[in-house]
């Protein structure tokens, strides 16, 4: 069992709503999800999209083919009809399209008819929609019911039983009409998590101690900050929103020097603002996490489509020499435990950790049978209670043999913690001693930098052993790259290489040999100039020859990948 | 009780004559009679030679970026607002690089105290000039002079119904004093200006042109009347006003943020257990 809905229409007719709710029904009733979404820059109009994938294994990715294709305007159909399967079919409704269709692919459900008869309105034709999907697919319709329960208690028993009517309606009408549908589904299971990219690093933070999240909204990190405000109350967490990303940045350093932990969200646009943030994190030795959600660029590019075009910006980020981490995910679960691992990086070597996602991850919501909170890993490294009345003579920049200074919380003793963005002394005064100087730089970068490189994991690998074929990748090309490995590996001993801990590269660099002695290596990345290929030379003189790109600001899908690994290999 | 010696910093790199000192000197003379102890505060500052200002006394300090003190203060309140929480800049610093941070602040109300020194010039960077420069001051980036209209602080900060407004003079210290004692101790956030004479850069407004100009409030000066207080915000040339020009008592920001009303932040401690509902959401 593997099947694909796509519901496509003009924004603002709830293509999200009904995708959402169909996305956590397959979910609660065990089966394996992936979504993703394709939406444009507009509240009103145009044509979006919103593609669920369910199978009885896991699911890391999107299809080319469809089998329903939910269609609430014509667009919908002149675009994605070629992507149906030969079982496929289309719902609309005639009299919503101003059109009828008699190939027999297509259902026609009187969605916005049932809606008022069944449910007493017209805008329950969504929730008729959901319905008439689940009945076409023949699962049994007590877990749709349950959900409606769920999603609207707190509006009362009347719009309740509204959309109970409704839903009933839709699944009904297609179970008696769909004579053609044929669909098998496997039956129900112990229900599973359902989480996207952005909930995910919203709750690897809280999870990891957030205190405060401060950032300025800016497609697609917008969701982290959505998460976190809404979740703000029962963890004790402070969320504002600042009047721009310089703020948002600075704000976070201020609260994480007075002791909190702090977390600011962006996307290429508003991180050019924060670099000189990044640079002032660093002089001062502030631990500061960044999550930055990528999009096609330059300038405000294709502000809801998807691009990993800003690796080496991030990893440039800052004038001055200083050491950085940078996590890019792969999957919601690696962001939640990357995200923890962010945290916790920054906070041990006061250093900045950048969370590198994009558009597609952002928003695309995976399946997992849960995450293990046994994981996450805490450690408070601030000096502050008891071990704090025992802190004399104290120096916030103070030489140590790992570089790393006991940082002291501000106001909560006699102590005082001073920190300057000029070059500084021990104590955090302003001086242009070289000698110190020196030794400062020294102590930032070069005594630093050794101890997080071995805190960091090498990268993954998956499929063949001794590969003749390998497939190279980083963050949101984990998932895609993982299906095309499955599905090459009747035929060719293939196997990938996922990044997910880009900067800086990990002490154990065994992998190399895996690339090394293969007939061939292919690195596949979502931009035009093959930034991360380029990151490998520049840390292990590794040339790599051939390159996968793709910068319409559209993810893969497995077929159209396979397609381009072939022409590799074949 | 802490004493002045208790408030010797660093030795101060600034000009011989400069302003700075005078303001240096009211504000460790306010701390000790007010018996505010070093490590009770945070000083944040930016870049200019005000930025300089927390390294020549004892205090908590973050010298940020330039333009950036007060987001960073901000930071530093939300976390733990039980601190003290000053911010030192100057009049390129503040009302220029800063200015859209200053606007929001404002309108925030967060107990922030701002002590602004106002040179009307870029002591730094040698002498261009800054938004509180005069127009028609030459300098040697403004060759013609400036044509920019001069950016009026206390205005501004009138009309967003800033909570606390005034001006002083770096040339009365004791007034300086009694200025910088009703801030700390007002609730909410507050805007000093205070004028300061750059004896390198600005031969305009030098302490003699100041001296002539400057005078107090009257006694019976209300400044709680939002419109009078504009009036008054808007005199400057012969006879500028200094004093408390405007306040009005209102909620601060963090005594609205539900989650830190009673502990800030900073003291409480993170239980990974609390976290254990956070994954039923996505069943």
């Amino acid at each position: 069992m593997d099947y694909s809905i796509k519901i496509g229409g003009e924004a603002g007719q709830g293509i999200q709503t009904v995708g959402d709710t169909l996305a956590h029904i397959f979910a609660r009733a065990g089966y394996y999800v992936f979504t993703h979404q394709d939406y444009e820059s507009r509240i009103r109009g145009g044509h979006n999209f919103y593609q669920i994938r369910i199978s009885d294994k896991p699911v890391s990715a999107p299809r080319s083919k469809i089998h329903i294709l939910v269609a609430f305007d014509n667009e919908s159909i002149t675009e994605h009809e070629k992507e149906l399967t030969d079982d496929g079919h289309i719902l609309y409704d005639a009299t919503i399209l101003k059109e009828k269709y008699d190939k027999p692919s297509f259902l026609h459900v009187p969605l916005v008819e049932l809606a008022v008869s069944h449910g007493g309105s017209k805008i329950m034709a969504n929730t008729v929609a959901i319905g008439a999907v689940i009945g076409m697919l023949g699962m049994k319709p007590e877990i749709m019911y349950e959900l409606v329960k769920k999603t609207f208690k707190k509006k009362g028993e009347e719009v309740i039983n509204s959309n109970l009517g409704a839903a009933k309606a839709g699944y009904e009408y297609a179970r008696k009409n769909c004579l053609t549908c044929s669909f098998m589904v496997s039956g129900f299971e112990s229900p599973k998590m359902l989480i996207a990219g952005n909930e995910a690093i919203g709750a690897g933070a809280i999870a990891s101690g957030l205190k405060f999240y401060l950032a300025y909204p800016m497609t697609p990190s917008t969701g982290i900050f959505n998460f976190v405000a809404e979740n703000a109350q029962d963890f004790g967490i402070v969320v504002e929103q600042a009047e721009d990303e310089i703020s948002a940045v600075n704000m976070a350093i201020g609260a994480s020097f007075a002791g909190a932990r702090a977390m600011t969200g962006t996307s290429g646009g508003g991180f050019a603002l924060m670099v000189e943030g990044v640079s002032l994190a660093a002089i001062t030795e502030t631990p500061l996490v960044i999550a930055l959600a990528q999009r096609p660029g330059p300038a405000t590019g294709l502000p809801t489509k998807t691009e990993q075009a800003d690796l080496l910006f991030a990893l440039y980020a800052g004038h001055g020499e200083f050491p950085k981490v940078i996590f890019a995910p792969g999957s919601p679960a690696q962001a939640f435990y990357l995200t923890n691992k962010a945290f916790d990086l920054a906070e041990k070597y006061q250093i900045t950790a950048i969370i590198l996602t994009d558009q597609y991850l952002a928003d695309s919501q995976w399946s997992f049978e849960s995450f293990d909170l046994g994981k996450i890993k805490y450690t408070d490294y601030r000096t502050r209670g008891q071990k704090l009345k025992a802190t004399e003579n104290y120096k916030r920049h103070a030489f140590t043999e790992t570089g790393i200074s006991p940082f002291v919380v501000p106001g909560e003793s006699k102590n005082l913690v001073v920190t300057d963005s000029d070059e500084h002394d021990e104590e955090g005064h302003i001086t242009e001693d070289a000698s110190i100087r020196i030794k400062m730089l020294e102590k930032r970068l070069f005594k630093k930098m050794p101890l997080i490189k071995k805190e960091i994991t090498p990268p993954f690998v998956y499929g063949k052993q001794n590969p003749d074929v390998v497939l190279i990748c980083w963050g949101s090309m984990y998932g895609i790259v993982k299906e095309v490995v499955d599905e090459l590996s009747d035929k060719y001993k293939i196997a990938m290489l996922h990044f997910s801990e880009i900067y800086p590269f990990s002490e154990n660099l065994s992998w190399i040999d895996k690339v090394i002695n293969s007939k061939i290596f292919i690195n596949i990345e979502q931009n035009a100039t093959n930034q991360f290929a380029r990151l490998v030379k520049m840390e292990t003189g590794i040339n790599i020859e051939n390159h996968i790109n793709r910068f319409d600001g559209r993810p893969f899908t497995v077929e159209e990948l396979k397609e381009k690994v072939y022409g590799y290999i074949r | 009780m802490a004493t002045l010696d208790n408030y010797k910093g660093r030795q101060p790199a600034w000009c011989p004559g400069c302003g700075n000192f005078s303001i240096l000197k009211a504000f460790n003379e306010s701390m000790v009679e007010m018996g505010i102890e070093p490590y009770e505060f945070v000083i944040v500052s930016g870049i200019g030679q005000a930025g300089k200002f927390p390294h020549y006394t004892k205090c908590n300090t973050f010298n940020g970026l330039h333009g950036r003190t007060l987001p960073v203060a901000t930071g530093i309140k939300l976390a733990n607002h039980k601190l003290k929480v000053f911010a030192v800049a100057g009049d390129g610093d503040c009302y220029g690089e800063g200015g859209n941070h200053l606007i929001h602040a404002i309108r925030r109300n967060i107990d922030i105290k701002l002590f602004v020194h106002d040179n009307q010039i870029y002591g730094l960077t040698k002498g261009q000039a800054s938004p509180t420069s005069m127009k028609g001051m030459v300098t040697k980036t403004q060759p013609f002079g400036v044509f920019s209209e001069q950016f009026n602080p206390l205005a501004m900060a009138i009309a967003l119904n800033c909570s606390f407004v005034a001006r002083a003079f770096a040339g009365d210290i004791e007034h300086l004093k009694r200025i910088i004692k009703e801030a700390v101790n007002h609730k909410g956030f507050a805007l000093i200006d205070i004028l300061q004479p750059c004896v390198s850069f600005n031969k305009i407004n030098t302490f003699e042109w100041y001296r002539q100009r400057v005078y107090y409030l009257d006694e019976d000066y209300e400044p709680t009347d939002r419109v009078i207080a504009f009036q008054k915000s808007l005199e400057w040339g012969d006879q500028i006003p200094i004093g408390v020009i405007y306040k009005v008592e209102k909620p601060t920001f963090e005594e609205q943020i539900p989650v830190i009303k009673d502990i800030p932040p900073v003291q409480k401690v993170f239980n990974i257990n609390e976290i254990e509902k956070l994954l039923d959401i996505f069943y």
